[in-house]
Order: structure tokens, then sequence, then C-alpha cells
């Protein structure tokens, strides 16, 4: 046989969706190949990487992220100042942990206030995450879609549970853009979308979570239900799955053992942030390899290392 | 690549004689590519055509054992592209770099982070699997360094990097009974370099400019009779070595052309250009996507704890999920007045909190009841890990019968249960413990100490 680079074409193509207003708008997704695959066709828009901030003190956070924000983090305006100004990402996104019913249990109205103030004070887009309960979730988003109007933000996002009060609110009444978070599952993550297209809300206004996990915690499950939903959009022309995929890796990796656990609590393994940095940048490059179109993450080395990985490989 | 019914045909002798006891050739054809009947039935085959048969039904990628005893591996014998197709047989392996232009204290350091990193996830054993040794000019140093390697009692596989073939056939003496990898041969030297490992059948790595020349190098070394070879896609740029590694897999597997049917080496520690948290990125990639052998300038847990823990799962087969056995567990030596304490059949779930229990040294019985094999919040969002079915779990276990205790401690993510469990199960207190594992320990000997002045 002579040499022949082996080239796939498909039908499929990815959807382009627009996050932010103005000159640091992004565009996600318009791939028609896997991902970095240059030499099958086009690769669309390169992935985005977004930084993650609170709109409470992150009291929960290791210490090495807590140190590194400790003058900031009080005010989310100034965190997202200073992560904008210093670290340059692609977007912020801006998770109201203090809304949880459970927590602080902050008003719907108080948190579209700070969303509009951070919003107002920063100009990359802002992803703009709630506080995992559905219920919660659906009044917050609904408040803080109003107090937003016009920044174009994206919202993390609508569950099975509450898909019709978020798709509504921020898809429908305000012209966001809506995540569509499934768990780690081909036929939920086409079925989320379905749901939220009959609802009205138009292909090119949803971005899908469809679940993550730290590599070494299940990992296995999202590396094949990416590979599955891409082959699918791209391969069978599957319209119901063409949406970009936007992954809070940062969500995950800081959670486990090997981000949590304290020099004294382990000292063979060594510096705790380091080894919160290399759970967050293995894990991204393995969903950015699965076919993410952006992903969320904490820290700036993370964030450095992975504008570079993307800029090689584009 | 499946043969079909008229190729085989082609090959027999067709005198239709039914030794195979079928009627026809054609017949007993059609039963072998069905694989019904094994070829060897037919006594009248020519060795030629036999040849021919098993060069055609060969898998598309070839696997190669690499290393001796308790450090022989095997690489490559993939056969699907994505892991959900079938599986991923053969998983990756890290090789940590050593030249002879290292000092002593780098190359000690290096072996003794080496011997430093090795531990045990989910039952299975995590560490750099191969030292790659590279030649970069000074002979005897490089002898030394052999040498140095050989009696510092680490357990790898060892992988030659060196281009000049009259250095490289001394290096060979002293470690050619270890089964070691060869690398690399190029356009100028590999006539030299095959007959260095011809002999003894060792994999030899090769590398070439461009992905064109490479494809024309493996077939001169084919010519020389020599099919052990691992495939350097490039380390010029990650864009170079990304697209040259996918096309490799994807041309052996998908246009089943197996000039490129090996495994692959990748320079990663050349490519990430001493950026340690771009190592880690690059590894995790060619994890993913079809590295065989990852070459890294160093290994440390910031390193290790995620790569090693992504290649498991990447290289875990999607048909056979890994659960344990339900049942109930004794952990640090229980007895009658020991709590129990409840998770799920996940061995990912159990082996994270047996080896927490053990850290804490309090003596606890764990009590695994059949949650379909899925993780504590998967178990319970699929209604396989619910308060009846863990009160029925405890009762039909005998639990009851190895402790007086009546606590039951269960994870804090499902904290909804306590009533639902306390309900099913009289007599019985649940106590919710933590959400994550990582506190378990402290929790537990909080708790412990607590009994034990209760009872006091
Ligand atoms: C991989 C995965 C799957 C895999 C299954 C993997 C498996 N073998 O379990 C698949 C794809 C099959 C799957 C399916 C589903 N999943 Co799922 N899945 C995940 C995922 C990504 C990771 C789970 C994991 O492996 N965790 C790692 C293990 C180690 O965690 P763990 O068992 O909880 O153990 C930790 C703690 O609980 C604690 N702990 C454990 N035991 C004990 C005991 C004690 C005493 C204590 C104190 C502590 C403790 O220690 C451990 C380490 O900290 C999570 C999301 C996430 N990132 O966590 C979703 C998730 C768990 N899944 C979810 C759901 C809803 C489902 C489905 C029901 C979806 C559906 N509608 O079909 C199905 C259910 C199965 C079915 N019907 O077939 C939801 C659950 C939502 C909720 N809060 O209830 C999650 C959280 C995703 C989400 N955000 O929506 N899933
Ligand atoms: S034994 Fe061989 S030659 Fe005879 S019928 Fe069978 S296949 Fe044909």
């Amino acid at each position: 046989m002579a040499f022949k680079m082996s080239v796939q074409k498909y039908a499929g193509k990815i959807s382009e969706v627009e996050i932010g207003a103005g000159e640091k708008a992004i565009k996600l997704g318009g791939e028609n190949v896997m991902p970095f695959y240059s030499f099958d066709g086009d690769v669309g828009n390169s992935p985005k990487i977004g930084v993650e901030i609170l709109d409470v003190y992150p009291e929960n956070w290791v210490e090495p992220l807590k140190n590194l924000y400790k003058d900031v983090a009080n005010n989310p305006v100034d965190w997202a100042k200073f992560v904008e100004e210093n670290f340059s990402p692609d977007f912020i996104c801006l998770k109201f942990e203090g809304a949880d019913p459970n927590g602080l249990n902050k008003s719907p109205e108080e948190c579209g206030k700070i969303a509009k103030s951070v919003a107002e004070a920063v100009n990359v887009p802002l992803v703009i995450a709630g506080c995992n309960n559905h219920e919660k979730d659906a009044k917050l988003f609904e408040k803080v879609a109003s107090a937003v109007d016009g920044y174009n933000c994206l919202f993390l996002a609508a569950v099975e549970e509450n898909y019709k009060a978020v798709g509504a609110a921020a898809g429908l009444a305000y012209p966001h853009k809506v995540g569509a978070e499934s768990s780690v599952d081909i036929n939920l993550a086409k079925q989320l979308n379905i749901l939220l297209t009959q609802l009205g809300v138009k292909e090119e206004n949803v971005v899908m979570n469809v679940g993550c996990s730290a590599v070494g915690y299940g990992y296995e499950y999202v590396a094949s239900t990416m590979d599955r939903i891409r082959l699918a959009a791209f391969g069978q022309n599957d319209k119901t799955l063409q949406m970009p995929i936007i992954t809070p890796v940062s969500f995950e990796t800081w959670n486990v053992k090997e981000s949590v656990a304290s020099v004294e609590d382990v000292p063979e393994w060594g510096c705790q942030e380091e080894r919160g940095i290399a759970m967050e940048v293995s894990t991204a490059t393995s969903v950015l390899a699965g076919g993410a179109n952006a992903v969320i993450l904490r820290h700036p080395k993370s964030l450095e290392t992975m504008k570079n990985l993307i800029s090689e490989l584009a | 690549m499946a043969l079909k019914g008229l190729d085989i045909f082609k090959l027999t002798p067709k005198k239709n004689c039914k030794d195979c006891g079928f009627p026809t050739c054609m017949a007993f054809s059609m039963k072998v590519a069905a694989g019904a009947a094994k070829i060897e039935k037919c006594p009248h085959m020519s060795e030629d055509a036999l040849a021919k048969l098993s060069e055609a039904t060969a898998p598309p990628m070839k696997t190669l054992t690499i290393g001796k005893g308790d450090s022989e591996y095997k690489l490559g014998g993939e056969t699907v592209l994505f892991r959900h197709e079938k599986t991923f047989v053969n998983r990756n392996r890290f090789a940590v770099v050593l030249s002879d232009s290292m000092n002593d204290e780098e190359i000690n350091a290096k072996i003794e982070n080496i011997k430093k990193v090795n531990y045990i996830r989910i039952g299975e054993e995590m560490k750099v699997e191969i030292v790659a040794l590279k030649y970069e000019g000074n002979k005897d140093n490089y002898i030394n360094l052999i040498n140095k390697v050989k009696t510092s009692e680490l357990k790898v596989a060892y992988m030659l990097i060196c281009e000049d073939s009259a250095v490289l056939k001394e290096a060979l003496e002293l470690v050619k009974a270890e089964n070691p990898i060869v690398y690399g041969a190029t356009k100028e030297n590999y006539k030299e370099m095959v007959e260095l490992v011809k002999a003894d059948k060792l994999a030899l790595g090769v590398k070439a400019s461009s992905l064109e020349e490479l494809y024309g190098l493996v077939e001169d070394i084919h010519k020389l009779g020599h099919k052990e070879l691992i495939l350097n896609p490039g380390s010029s740029s990650v864009k170079e070595a990304f697209t040259n590694t996918v096309q490799i897999r994807r041309i052996a597997l998908k246009e089943g052309d197996r000039t490129f049917g090996y495994p692959s080496v990748l320079f990663v520690n050349e490519i990430a250009k001493d950026d340690k948290f771009m190592e880690i990125a690059l590894s995790s990639l060619f994890t993913v996507k079809y590295g065989s052998i990852i070459v890294i300038n160093d290994i440390d847990y910031v390193r290790a704890l995620p790569l090693f823990a992504l290649r498991q799962n990447i290289y875990t087969d999607p048909q056979r999920p890994m659960r344990v056995e339900p049942k109930v567990y004794p952990i640090n030596n229980p007895d009658e007045n020991s709590p129990v304490l409840v998770t799920v059949d996940f061995a990912l779930t159990y082996f994270i909190i047996a080896g927490e229990i053990e850290r804490s040294k309090v003596p606890m019985w764990l009590a695994i009841p059949d949650a379909g094999g899925y993780s504590v919040l998967t178990a319970w969002a699929a209604g396989k890990f619910g308060g009846s079915s863990i009160a029925n779990f405890i009762k039909e276990s005998g639990v009851a019968d190895k402790t007086k205790c009546r606590k039951l401690i269960i994870p804090g993510k499902v904290a909804v249960l306590k009533g639902d469990i306390e309900d099913n199960l009289p007599g019985w207190e649940v106590v919710i413990g933590t959400n994550e594992s990582m506190e378990l320990p402290k929790f537990l000997r909080e708790f412990n100490e607590e009994l034990r002045t209760a009872k006091a």
C-alpha cells in the first residue's frame, strides 16, 4: 500500500453559539470534525477557557486558592476585575453558591444585583452558575436573567427538573444562552435538548453540559459519553446533539482528595497547590480531547497551561 | 481484518475431497470465514496459503511484549478507535528519561522518585514501568548509567535511546536479557539497527522527519524481516505529534494498513520543553488518544495522581464495570462492639472507603449491599441504594450477629435516607457520615472516642 492520510468527512456540524456582548464576545462550536482533528476539516472556533469566581467568600476552597484571591474574594466585583486584569480568561464563571437554601440562602433579587454589577465591571462574557438546588436555581435565574439583560450570558444550567422555568427565563423572556445539563448519558443529553427546543428555545441558544467528573472518579463514563455524543452529532448528523459543550471542570477536580489533602495529611504526595493544578489540567485536557468547546477552571496556572495547549494544537 | 469466504476459498486446493468434513471447499471456506471451523481441518492447504491466511487474519495492530519477569508489559493490540466500541486493551506505559549528560545527583534523585511513586489504586499497581536511557555523546558515562540503573533495584523495563549502533551494541550486551526496547532506527542507520535487534526480536523504535518518510522507513524495515516496531509520531511540535499519533492509529485500524499497525512512543518530555504542567496536559492528551509509551522528565505524585488515575479509567473494559462482591467486610479487626458503615459495591468507592477506614485505624464492619455497581449518588438516583434495600441487607447479611453495636454510618451524600432506613430497621440508629471520604478518618476517630466515653 502507498502512504495516504486517513481523512474522515462528516455531514454534521456543531452549531455556533455566541456568548457576551461587544468586543470580548466569544463564539463556541462551529466545527465539523472531532476535537483538534484539523486534518479532517474545519475545527471551528478554538475552545474557550473561563475562570470560576463566587458571589461569596470561598470558605470551602483549598488554602492555596484562598491565598491567591484573599484580597479580592470578599467582593465579587473586585474578584472579577482581578481575574480579568491579571489572567485574561476568555470568560468568567460567576457561581451563586450563596443562593443555596442550605447555606446563606441569598434572595434572587440580591443575586441579580450582584450579577449586574459584575457584568458592568468586566468586558469578558459571563457564565452564570446556580447553587445546584433545582427549585432555587429556577427562581434565581429568572431574576438574574432580567438583571443582566443585554449582556448575553450563559446560564448553568437547566436540568430535567427545572428546564421549563430556566429555559423560559434565560432563553425566551431574555435573549441569553441556556446551559442544558444532563448526567453522563447520550440519551439524557438528547432528551433535554429536545425538551428545550420544544419549549421554544432555539438550538443556537443552547450549550450542553453533558456531565463531568475528575479523572479517576468515574471519568471513563464521561469520556465515552462525550465520544458518543460527538460521533452522533457528526456521523449521524443528529441535530439534537449538535450544541457546543461546556464542562465545569473546577466544580469537580477541587473536591477530590488529590486536591484537598494537605501536606500534613499525606506528606509523600508533596505540594498541595501543584496537585490541584495537575488534577485540573489533566481533567481539562481530557474533556477538551473529548469534545468540550469550553471549560471552567479555578487556578491561573491551569488557565495558562490550557491556553498554551490550545494555541499549540490550533 | 476479517476475511470473506471467497478470499479463503481462493487459497484452498479446491479438491472438494471432504476430508475437512464439509461437502465442498467452498462450504468449508464459508464456515471458516464465519469462525465456525478452523482452517487446520483441511489437511491439504499449502504452506504458502497458510502463511497468506495468517497474514491476512492477523489483527490490524501488533501486540509487542517488552521487558522481563515482573517488568514484562504488552503494548499495542488495539482493535477500536473509541473505547465504547469494545474496549482498549493494553494500557499506555510511562517512561522516565535518564541520560549520560545528567550528573549523579540528578540521576540519583530521579531513581529515588521512581522508587517513591509506587502505590495501589483500586487494586492495581501504579508506577513508572520503563526507564528510558538516553545516549547524548559520552559513551563511558552512558555505560555507567546503564550499570547504575541495573544495580539500583528498580523494577522496570529498559528503553535504550541511542542512534549510534556501535555504542548501542555495547549497551545492549548489558541489558539484552531484560528484553529492552531499542530506540531508534532512522533512514540513515536502520540496517545496522535491525541487525542488532533482529535475532532477539527486540522492539525497535522508529523515527523519521515526516509521516510519509516514517511509512517508507517501516516498509524498508519490513523488507529486512523485522516486525517488532514502535513508532515515534514526531516531537517537533504538539500539533505534529497529535496529528501523526491519530493518523497512525487510524491508518492501521480504519484503513486496515498494517504498515502503521504498531504501538507509538511519545517524547512528551521534549514536546513540553521543561514545563511540568504542559507535560501533564500532553501526557493526558496522549493517554486519551493513542499513546503507547509516554516519556516524561521525572515522576512525582503531582504527575502520577492524575495520570495513572486517568489511564486506569480509560483502560477499564466498558462491558465489565469494576465492582466488588456485596457482603460485610471486616476492616481493622472489628469485634462485637464495632460499629457498621455502609457504602456501595462500585469498586472505586469500595477501595477509597476501605482505604480511609484503614487509615483511621478504627475497627469497623463495612457493609456493602448490591447497589448495581454504581457510585453512591448514581446508585441512589437509580433507585438501587435506598432505605429499604440498605435495611434489608443489614438484616440478611447477619451483621447484627457479629456486633452488638447498633449504629450504622451512612455516606453524607445520602443523608436523606436516615429516616427511611431507621423506619425499616428498628433498634438501629443511623449516623450521617461525611460527604467526602477525605474527612472520614477524623470523623471515625472522633466517633469512636464518643462511643467509648459513652460506654465508660
Ligand atoms: C460516572 C457517573 C455515572 C455512571 C455510573 C458510574 C458508576 N459505576 O457509578 C453512569 C453513566 C452509568 C451514570 C448513570 C446515572 N447517573 Co451518574 N454520575 C456519574 C458521575 C459523573 C461520577 C460518579 C462517581 O464515580 N463518583 C466517584 C465515587 C467514588 O463517588 P461516591 O461513590 O459518591 O463516593 C464518595 C463519597 O460518597 C464518599 N463515600 C462513599 N461511601 C461512603 C460511605 C460513608 C459511610 C461515608 C461517610 C462516605 C462515603 O466517599 C467517596 C469519595 O469522596 C457523577 C457526577 C460526579 N461528578 O460525581 C454522576 C451522578 C452521580 N449521576 C447522577 C444521575 C442522576 C445518574 C442517573 C440516574 C441518570 C439517569 N437519569 O439515568 C443514572 C443512574 C444509573 C442508571 N439508571 O442506569 C447524578 C446524581 C444526582 C443526584 N444528586 O442525585 C450525578 C451527581 C450527576 C449530576 N450532577 O446530575 N452515572
Ligand atoms: S479438506 Fe480441504 S481440499 Fe478437501 S474439501 Fe475440505 S477444504 Fe477442500
